[in-house]
């Protein structure tokens, strides 16, 4: 297959499946206890100059406690996934935890409006970037979870997005169509937050799986932030519900209310007053300086985070608006 | 007459082109509140659905993002990002509302970079999301904006999102799925498709109040006229009343 069109942007992660397939080789199979505190999960698993995702989307079921802790942490000169980024992004922009950057949704906030910080850092030069789309990405992950250096898709043909990408097109052998390789995309760490997991990692999640299991499986290393812990029993019970098994993580962390201030399907709606004062405090460095420190950097972990912002009685308040109930409550304002 | 605002007679507008039976790639916003109208007016059985995952829901209420709850409640199917592209792709979505902050006269979008420079741009905006693979698969991409000229230019600084490329069969030499790409631009002013051969935009209808050249005057590229154009028929008072009381009470779209 020859090479018709080439993109410019540069590939973060080698997609050499056998570089991967020795990696993995030697990646522990033991069915271990791996419960530990997120900070002691970051702290052995999240590197300076490691290539990071981050599960669900923007502000759904997304590790979010992660996120505060990374930043908190310290981390730098991170490469990024920008797949359906959106408060992660804004974090983790905060932090400049990343100046290597896959992009295919970020600095906005979808509906609620842009991360004025966030922008503010893709404008700065600092960040090297490539461009993709929220399918190729996908699609990526797809390719790596497969064992395979690529899939080909008929999205990007056409755009300045494929030029500016990392993806290459070709002549499909058989119908001399254009066809898309999307690399595949092994991040060297990623974090999930899920409904229920054991101590070793088997994992439950409800409601739309975004890319999570194909980001699980591409992973070489994967934390799991979870709203609660299950037992093995339970896992064993009714294994059809397991969508991640223990062997693809590395950290089972019991973080509940890990995705505040976004949603949790089934547990919590997210906090969208929250999410404003976050917009908000953007807009003047003084304020946003004070609104981090208040948050992340002086914060000491999740339990103390929820608290600030109006603790349980607030969790409840969400986990009402979740199931609708808000709706007989108040008014039904957001 | 009944009196409207220009985010009601775009949603209404748009609503009634998603014939019963078909099914819609929407995102939040407007694109989201013409697909809720067409359900509870002409098209009860108007299957939505999201880039996330979810596969016809029952909408309580305005979902604030693609993959919040809101976007699987009820739903027959809360799958993934894969699932709902590669649906796409295999040819079984008929519709797609997109955006952007460029267009030019092909329906190409921009929503990358405001600028000539794609290192240093003026603006950084947020990309394609999952509008490039959209517009690449569904079969007839439709666009909701309101008509000015910083919008409607002749050439957009940043193609992220294909339209018909640079018109003709230009999009079918791209290699992109063939006889799907952008069908209809609905605007404030009125509503414009492509004239098939050139693939070139072209006014079809004017809104009440509106004349081709107010169209023409907020546009920054000359546009085709079909053969009759026609005006728009205004909101009904039945879809005025659905969209305020069961699609947008709380107007989070329509109060813009």
């Amino acid at each position: 297959m020859d090479v018709i069109e080439e993109g410019k942007g540069g590939l973060f992660t080698d997609p050499d499946p056998d570089k991967a397939r020795a990696f993995f080789r030697k990646k522990s199979r033991k069915m271990e206890n791996k419960l530990m505190m997120l900070k002691e999960a970051v702290e052995k698993f999240v590197h300076d100059g490691d290539y990071l995702a981050i599960g669900g989307f923007g502000a759904n079921r997304t590790p979010i406690a992660a996120c505060h802790e990374i930043v908190r942490q310290g981390r730098k000169n991170m490469a990024f996934a920008g797949h359906t980024s959106t408060h992660d992004f804004q974090i983790l922009s905060a932090g400049k935890v990343f100046n290597r950057l896959d992009i295919a949704y970020i600095i906005g906030l979808e509906a609620r409006g842009l991360s004025q910080c966030a922008r503010k850092y893709m404008q700065s030069g600092e960040v090297e970037i490539s461009e993709w789309t929220n399918y190729s990405l996908a699609a990526r992950l797809k390719a790596a979870a497969m064992g395979v250096p690529f899939v080909p898709t008929r999205n990007m043909l056409g755009t300045d997005t494929l030029k500016h990408s990392g993806a290459k097109v070709v002549a499909c052998p058989f119908t001399g169509k254009k066809m898309t390789l999307q690399p595949a995309l092994y991040p060297d760490i990623s974090v999930i937050h899920v409904h229920e997991a054991d101590v070793f990692g088997n994992c439950r999640i409800r409601g739309i799986m975004i890319s999570d299991d194909d980001l699980a499986r591409a992973s070489k290393h994967l934390i799991i932030t979870t709203e609660r812990l299950i037992p093995n029993e339970e896992i064993r019970r009714d294994p059809t519900n397991t969508v991640i098994p223990y062997y693809l993580v590395d950290a089972v962390c019991e973080v509940p209310f890990g995705a505040y201030p976004g949603t949790m399907p089934y547990e919590y709606f997210s906090d969208e007053v929250h999410l404003q004062e976050w917009l908000k405090a953007e807009k003047n460095p003084e304020d946003f300086k004070e609104f981090l420190n208040r948050n992340i950097y002086d914060c000491p972990d999740n339990f103390e985070y929820i608290e600030r912002n109006g603790g349980l009685a607030k969790m409840n308040e969400l986990r009402m608006k979740e199931f609708l109930l808000h709706k007989e409550a108040d008014n039904g304002g957001l | 007459m009944a009196d409207y605002n220009t985010m009601e007679i775009m949603i209404c507008v748009a609503a009634r082109e998603l014939e019963d039976g078909a099914t819609v790639g929407v995102g939040t916003g407007a694109p989201c509140a013409a697909a809720m109208l067409a359900q509870k007016t002409d098209a009860p059985n108007l299957v939505i659905m999201f880039e996330a995952g979810g596969v016809n829901p029952i909408l309580p209420e305005m979902p604030i993002s693609v993959g919040d709850s809101r976007t699987f409640y009820k739903a027959v199917m809360a799958s993934g990002m894969c699932e709902i592209m590669e649906t796409c792709c295999r040819g079984f979505v008929d519709y797609t509302f997109l955006g952007g902050a460029q267009m030019d006269m092909y329906g190409n979008l921009n929503s990358t970079i405001i600028g000539d420079d794609y290192i240093h741009p003026k603006v950084r905006l947020p990309g394609s999301g999952g509008a490039n693979d959209f517009a690449s698969f569904c079969w007839r991409m439709m666009v909701l904006t309101v008509q000015d000229a910083r919008r409607f230019v002749e050439k957009v600084d940043f193609v992220t999102t294909p339209g018909w490329i640079e018109g003709g069969d230009s999009r079918a030499k791209a290699g992109l799925p063939l006889d799907a790409g952008p069908y209809k631009i609905i605007t404030n002013m009125g509503v414009m498709d492509f004239e098939p051969e050139s693939k070139r935009m072209r006014v079809i209808s004017v809104n009440p109040g509106y004349s081709f050249n107010d169209i023409q005057e907020n546009c920054g590229f000359e546009l085709l006229r079909a053969a009759k154009i026609v005006e728009t028929t205004p909101p009904t008072d039945k879809e005025l009343r659905i969209l305020r009381e069961e699609v947008d009470p709380y107007r989070y779209i329509i109060g813009r």
